[in-house]
């Protein structure tokens, strides 16, 4: 087991552009550790220069106590699943499970005993003598994670596991991982794209934008204080309310007639006129129709179901919001009515840095 | 995909089976009549030639004399005489060794070679070997025939002059390497485009997770890149077995000779029929090689069948 420490880590592609820009992270033994960012962010960059797939353009990499920077691939210690799964086509599944120990000149009893018990572990009894054309999604899924953890390795890494599950299985399997993750105590470095399955899975998160780490910290961290409006916005299923306003007598001015006050603990950082972002996400949101202090007033556009909840557009003087109204008290379309923030719950960043204030 | 899998309920088998077979809806006669030009075309270019080989090679036809003008039937007299003539064994020898040295060892090995090498670099180094392996694929037999005739020649041959052995006959002391050596250079450029695009195919990602696990490059090979390109190294070594074993272009540069030392099947063929004038036997013996062709193609057709299944 091994813990992962990566210092100023930079990749550059040729052609100048960096998939992964002075990046220093630290992840720590048996950690559930998820790289979460939008398409193109350089998640995969990082994730394959831990794994050695991408040479490291400069700075240093360390796994365990052993400096890998310019280490070969197979001799960090470290199983990687791929998005695509790439299991050999040619192999059954017995043999797909075994590879890694057949390159380790493991005996081939022994490689086939050890891969019947981990193939147990991950249910797929009854299914080693197929070929991974026959099996369907999960199971092969299932496979790929059987091979990676077949040596028992120091670091798994998975590239989007679970993207190429349906909604359903997605969420099954992502209990297995977890499970499977704890049982073995493996320091896992996942990617995805999907902050739902972060928060689910990971013991922290790591919100990437454009090859540079925007913040690391447990889901509730990033979740509750986004270090910047990025983060505010990217996590959370319904994105944060992001409002632009400026600091007005010891409040929020939104527009000219509307003002809110200052969240908690912000006073003694913001100055009088200072342009900032006020968020406050959906949940935190409540729609009311009587009028009440610190209430704001807006007129409802839009009205979606989510289920056991609403979602509802509102407009405040020309800034569209969202809110989540628990169901049976759903606006309609055009009611006027207030919106009243969970005051310990808003946020406030500073609009020219995007940085969270306080 | 049979028409079961396809149809839902059994009612339904018996007039979708129909439409099936006859998706244009024209009837047997009127399709006939569409097809019949192409029909035409095939008989009187393929066919009937084949036809004609045959009943050639059991007539005594000659290019002159006698029996030029009015051959006779003499049954399977050629095939006996072809198959007791030691010459004839010793073409067939001559043909074999050539077929495996400069088509299968030399062409699949080198292209393959080749298409790994030149994988990985991008850029006008990877056009020019392309475009230089490429150009003497391209190039005109005859054209390519003269190049090394002026490479190996001789007094003033650049390979003499290259390697300071003036005087050296290399087109009489190792003809058949020379020849061999020739076919590789205008061949291998089909199997090196050919594993080229085998290996962009092979998915990045299998190659990827040998890596993690610590393959070495040839445990690769033998572990991912061979099995996933197993089709296309069959067909490559059909194609290439054909080729070479139909080439007559070694003739450009040896002329069978020194003392029939070079003289491949193809070469045998012209041989006897043309500059021998026994053109019966000739197509005798092109009969025997065409069989050996379809043999070639059966074993193939057999193997990558037995593999689809297995
Ligand atoms: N081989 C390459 N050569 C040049 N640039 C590359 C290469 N691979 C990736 N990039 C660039 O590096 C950046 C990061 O790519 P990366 O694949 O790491 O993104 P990602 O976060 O994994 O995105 P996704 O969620 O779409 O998989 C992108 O801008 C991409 O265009
Ligand atoms: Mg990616």
């Amino acid at each position: 087991m091994a813990g992962i420490n990566a210092t100023r880590l930079v990749k550059e592609y040729p052609g100048g552009v960096r998939g992964v820009d002075e990046v220093d992270v630290e992840i720590n033994d048996g950690e559930f550790f998820a790289l979460l960012g939008p398409s193109g962010c350089g998640k995969t960059t990082l994730l394959r220069s831990i794994a050695g797939l991408e040479a490291i353009s400069s700075g240093q990499l360390v796994i365990g106590d052993r400096d890998v920077t310019d280490a070969e691939p197979g001799a960090r210690g470290v199983a990687m699943v791929f998005q695509d799964y790439a299991l050999f086509p040619h192999m059954d599944v017995a043999d797909n499970i075994a590879y890694p120990l057949r390159i380790k000149r493991v005996k081939r009893d022994d490689r086939r005993a050890t891969a019947e018990k981990v193939a147990d572990g991950l249910s797929l009894q009854g299914l080693i003598e197929r070929r991974p054309g026959q099996l369907s999604g999960g199971q092969q899924q299932r496979v790929a994670l059987a091979r990676a953890v077949a040596t028992r390795p120091d670091v798994l890494l998975l590239d989007e596991p679970l993207s190429n599950l349906d909604a359903r299985l997605r969420l099954e399997a992502r209990t297995f991982l977890k499970e499977l993750q704890r049982d073995l105590g493996v320091t896992t470095v996942f990617v995805t794209h999907d902050q739902a399955e972060a928060l689910a899975l990971a013991d922290r998160i790591a919100v990437m934008k454009a090859g540079k780490l925007q913040q690391i910290g447990s889901p509730r961290e990033v979740f509750q204080r986004p270090n910047n409006t990025f983060v505010a916005g990217f996590i959370g299923s319904n994105p944060m309310n992001l409002v632009p306003a400026t600091v007005s007598a010891g409040a929020i001015a939104i527009g000219d007639a509307v003002s809110t006050t200052l969240p908690p603990g912000t006073e003694d950082h913001v100055r009088e006129g200072q342009s900032v972002v006020w968020g406050v996400r959906p949940e935190y949101l409540r729609w009311t129709t009587a009028d009440e202090p610190g209430a704001i007033a807006a007129e409802v556009s839009v009205v979606e179901n989510l289920g056991a909840s609403v979602l509802i557009a509102v407009h405040v003087d020309g800034h569209k919001l969202q809110v989540v109204v628990p169901e049976d008290h759903e606006p309609a379309p055009g009611d006027r009515g207030y919106l009243v923030p969970t005051g310990s719950k808003t946020l406030l960043f500073d609009a020219e840095s995007t940085e969270r204030i306080g | 995909m049979t028409a079961s899998t396809t149809t839902p309920a059994g009612s339904l088998t018996a007039p979708r089976r129909r439409r099936a077979d006859d998706v244009a809806g024209l009837g047997t006669a009127r399709a006939g009549i569409f097809v019949a030009p192409a029909l035409t075309l095939i008989g009187l270019f393929l066919l009937f030639p084949a036809v004609w080989t045959i009943w050639l090679g059991m007539t005594d036809y000659r290019l002159t004399g006698l029996q030029a003008a009015s051959p006779e039937f003499v049954g399977l007299d050629n095939y006996v005489e072809a198959l007791t003539d030691p010459s004839f064994w010793n073409s067939l020898w001559l043909t074999l060794v050539f077929v495996v040295a400069s088509g299968i060892v030399g062409q699949t090995l080198i292209g393959f070679a080749l298409a790994w090498s030149v994988r990985n670099i991008h850029g006008w180094v990877k056009a020019l070997i392309e475009g230089l392996v490429l150009a003497a694929w391209v190039i005109p037999a005859s054209v390519a025939s003269f190049l090394w005739l002026v490479l190996m020649d001789r007094r003033s041959g650049t390979l003499n002059g290259l390697l300071g052995t003036d005087g050296y006959a290399w087109l009489i002391e190792h003809p058949m390497e020379a020849i061999i050596l020739f076919n590789i250079w205008v061949g291998t450029a089909f199997s090196m485009q050919l594993f080229s695009s085998a290996l962009s195919a092979v998915p990045p990602s299998q190659i990827e997770s040998a890596k993690m696990v610590g393959a070495s490059g040839w445990q690769q090979l033998r572990d991912v890149i061979i099995p996933n390109i197993k089709g296309h190294i069959l067909t490559n070594t059909l194609l290439i077995t054909l080729w070479t074993f139909n080439t007559f272009t070694p003739y450009l540069v040896t002329a069978g000779g020194p003392n029939g030392k070079t003289e491949i099947l193809s070469v045998y063929i012209y041989e006897t029929a043309i500059p021998g004038g026994q053109l019966g036997l000739g197509a005798a013996i092109s009969l025997i090689m065409l069989l050996i062709n379809l043999v070639i193609a059966l074993a193939y057709i057999r193997v990558s069948r037995g593999r689809k299944k297995g």
